[in-house]
């Protein structure tokens, strides 16, 4: 029996189980001759030891090679740490807002986001007057401003950063790429500080000259600047996105007789769309959360008005333009704050759908090829 | 079939369908003529409106820009001199930046890349806060500084240490680079990642295969295989951090200081800093127009230099990395 234990040890794998099994059986009822024979082959293999998976003895990795990983898995987490930090130590700051009996004697949530009857006024309105007598912190001037700047933005960026997107990827060649990429990253390197004092030296003569409007700065010019700000960023995810579209859907649109325009039209931009979506989302976050430009060349009147040529303050410009003057922990800064978490909230939304739509983009994308 | 065998197409037909095909063909050559033209026009823009930028901030900057320009600090109430503090200022914040981030940000993209699993929820929550850190609005980290740094740990600091003194509860240099640093996270983080990303997996398996354990394997062979990525990140990083604003405007940014930073708790002046401020809040603007054109000349040509170097080291790490593979 030594010989079928021995086999067994052998040969573990089981295309030889049929053989293991046999041997015992043929032993039962064979002659003499072939027990002899087994047992002269069994002798044989008694003295191969049995296999086994070799077992290798692997030294510890020194102790400071795993203190360094350690380390490495804590620093891993900073991005999100950063993330919750931001949204807490802003939100902290606005949070006397719902609780502080001093900040609320001046303004309580009611007060920023309904209109209100003050002395002086003929009816009810919603005014940002926070350094007046009465200070006045009604948040809507601040969030149509906003709306308005961040509208122009879109409308003159979005056109050009798909347009030239789709010139880039499906028409120009590949050496024109090449240039061009980096180009636009350099529009896209361009500090914004001096895209504000860009629009506010250079642009809003150029303006107001050739629309004869009444106030030198104001929401058309800073939206415009603004829109330099968001081009690279729309441009660069709709390109990528454009490019990624699998030729296959190019050929297969061009064989079914369709022209270019048409497979650009109806194949090509349908199945960038997520990409192309996701670079106009991230472009509207940048738009609704930029400083400085609005802030040096939107001319920073806190007034409720439909009119481009009228100007106009944002929420983010106004946190710029008033925290450094502020009482710390007065309602002001309080509500201040308060609108940082806003505006944090609300990118912090775009962004999130933005990024969302990448991800369906590439999954998409990436089971068609 | 059958309709068309019975009725073989008359010459009128076929003159019919040859003009449809030709109308067709004519409609498609313009649509597609017009749409090259339109997306073409649309870069055209985008290329003019970069030209017609550099060339206003270059036309009406090189005139003041001098060597005094670069090392004289301002006089006579901003409208001569210099902007040197400013530029000393700048240098130190974005040093003690680089420090604070840049080894933050190439740990966490080695941990993405090298050992995290790609699938799991920590993975995939650091991937969501990069990805949203990157779209904070930077008013937001100025808010955050502010909060944060100055009123919670350097009042902290001031309260352990300095018996209640104001010394690191306000804004001071430190905290505008630290600001700074998580700001530019980010851009760390994706370019090292991407680096990781382009070297080849042949080189990891052979380490292992060596018997070298994965840290020798990720600190001996990967990483300095993807060192120009990191490079580049930190030139973007670097570029970056020289020319927001408004991260600093609460944290440690100054308008004019008689003296350079002396220490970590000093205040600060920076070029960017200086654009917004001469340009917004000046009595006089056609007397300090010449030194704002060239700060800003000074602040344009600085981030451009930088862009244009990473895009010259990324472009040849990529080449590289496509030859290695």
């Amino acid at each position: 029996m030594q010989a079928v234990t021995t086999s067994e040890g052998a040969t573990p794998t089981g295309k030889s189980q049929p053989a293991r099994i046999s041997a015992p059986i043929s032993t039962d009822g064979a002659s003499s001759q072939a027990l002899e024979r087994q047992k002269r082959r069994s002798s044989m293999r008694v003295s191969v030891p049995p296999a086994q998976p070799p077992r290798l003895k692997l030294s510890k990795a020194p102790f400071w090679h795993r203190a360094a990983e350690w380390l490495l898995h804590a620093l891993a987490i900073s991005a999100i740490v950063a993330i919750v930090l931001i949204l807490v130590f802003t939100a902290k700051e606005a949070a006397p807002l719902f609780y502080s009996k001093l900040v609320r004697e001046e303004v309580t949530l009611a007060k920023m986001w309904i209109p209100q009857l003050w002395p002086g006024y003929d009816e009810s309105a919603s005014v940002w007057q926070p350094v007046s007598e009465i200070p006045k912190f009604g948040v809507w001037p601040l969030i149509l401003g906003t709306i308005k700047v961040t509208l122009v933005a879109m409308a003159v960026s979005v056109p050009l950063g798909v347009g030239a997107a789709v010139y880039v990827s499906q028409y120009a060649g590949p050496r024109t790429r090449e240039i061009v990429k980096p180009v636009v990253e350099l529009l896209a390197g361009i500090p914004s500080v001096v895209l504000g004092f860009f629009a506010l030296m250079v642009m809003a003569t150029w303006f107001q000259d050739a629309f004869h409007l009444e106030s030198r700065l104001n929401a058309l010019v800073s939206g415009v600047a603004l829109s330099f700000a968001v081009i690279p960023v729309i441009f660069t995810l709709a390109e990528e996105a454009l490019r990624a579209v699998p030729r296959s859907y190019v050929e297969a649109s061009t064989a079914l007789g369709a022209a270019r325009w048409q497979t650009i039209g109806r194949v090509i931009l349908p199945a960038a769309s997520p990409g192309i979506a996701a670079g106009v989302a991230l472009g509207l976050g940048r738009a609704v959360g930029e400083t400085m430009i609005v802030l040096m060349a939107s001319g920073n009147a806190a007034i409720v008005s439909a009119s481009l040529a009228d100007s106009t303050r944002t929420i983010a410009a106004t946190i710029a333009a008033e925290l450094a003057e502020v009482v710390f922990g007065g309602a002001h800064y309080t509500v201040l704050f308060f609108l940082g978490t806003l505006l944090f909230l609300v990118t912090f939304g775009i962004n999130t759908a933005g990024d969302y739509a990448i991800r369906r983009m590439k999954r998409r994308l990436g089971s068609a090829t | 079939m059958t309709a068309t065998d019975a009725a073989p197409p008359t010459a009128a037909d076929r003159a019919a369908l040859a003009l449809q095909a030709a109308r067709r063909t004519r409609r498609n050559f313009l649509a597609d003529g017009a749409l090259a033209a339109a997306t073409g026009a649309a870069l055209l823009i985008v290329l003019a409106i970069l030209a017609m930028i550099l060339f206003d901030i270059v036309r009406n900057g090189t005139p003041h820009l001098s060597w005094t320009f670069l090392s004289k600090p301002p006089s006579e109430g901003m409208t001569a001199g210099g902007i040197f503090p400013a530029i000393v200022g700048m240098v130190e914040m974005v040093v003690l930046m680089t420090l604070a981030g840049v080894p933050i940000g190439v740990a966490t993209a080695i941990y993405l890349h090298e050992y995290a699993s790609p699938v799991s929820p920590l993975t995939r929550a650091i991937r969501i806060a990069v990805a949203n850190l990157a779209g904070v609005p930077s008013i937001v980290f100025g808010l955050f500084g502010l909060g944060f740094f100055v009123q919670f740990i350097g009042a902290g600091i001031d309260k352990a240490f300095f018996h209640g003194d104001k010394v690191f509860g306000q804004p001071a240099l430190i905290w505008a680079a630290l600001t700074m640093a998580v700001l530019t996270l980010p851009v760390v983080i994706v370019a090292t990642e991407e680096a990781l990303r382009a070297v080849p997996q042949e080189l990891r398996e052979a380490s292992l295969a060596l018997g070298a354990t994965k840290f020798q394997t990720v600190f001996n062979v990967v990483v300095p295989q993807a060192s120009t990525g990191i490079l580049t990140g930190t030139i973007l990083a670097v570029s970056r951090g020289a020319g927001e604003v408004a991260p600093i405007l609460f944290t440690g940014a100054a308008y004019f200081l008689p003296l350079l930073p002396k220490n970590l708790s000093s205040q600060f002046m920076s070029p960017s800093y200086h654009v917004y401020v001469l340009s917004t809040q000046s009595p006089d603007v056609d007397a300090t127009k010449p030194i704002l054109y060239a700060t800003v000349l000074v602040l344009l040509a600085l981030t451009f230099t930088l862009n244009i170097a990473a895009v010259v080291v990324r472009a040849r790490m990529r080449r590289r990395a496509g030859v290695a593979t």
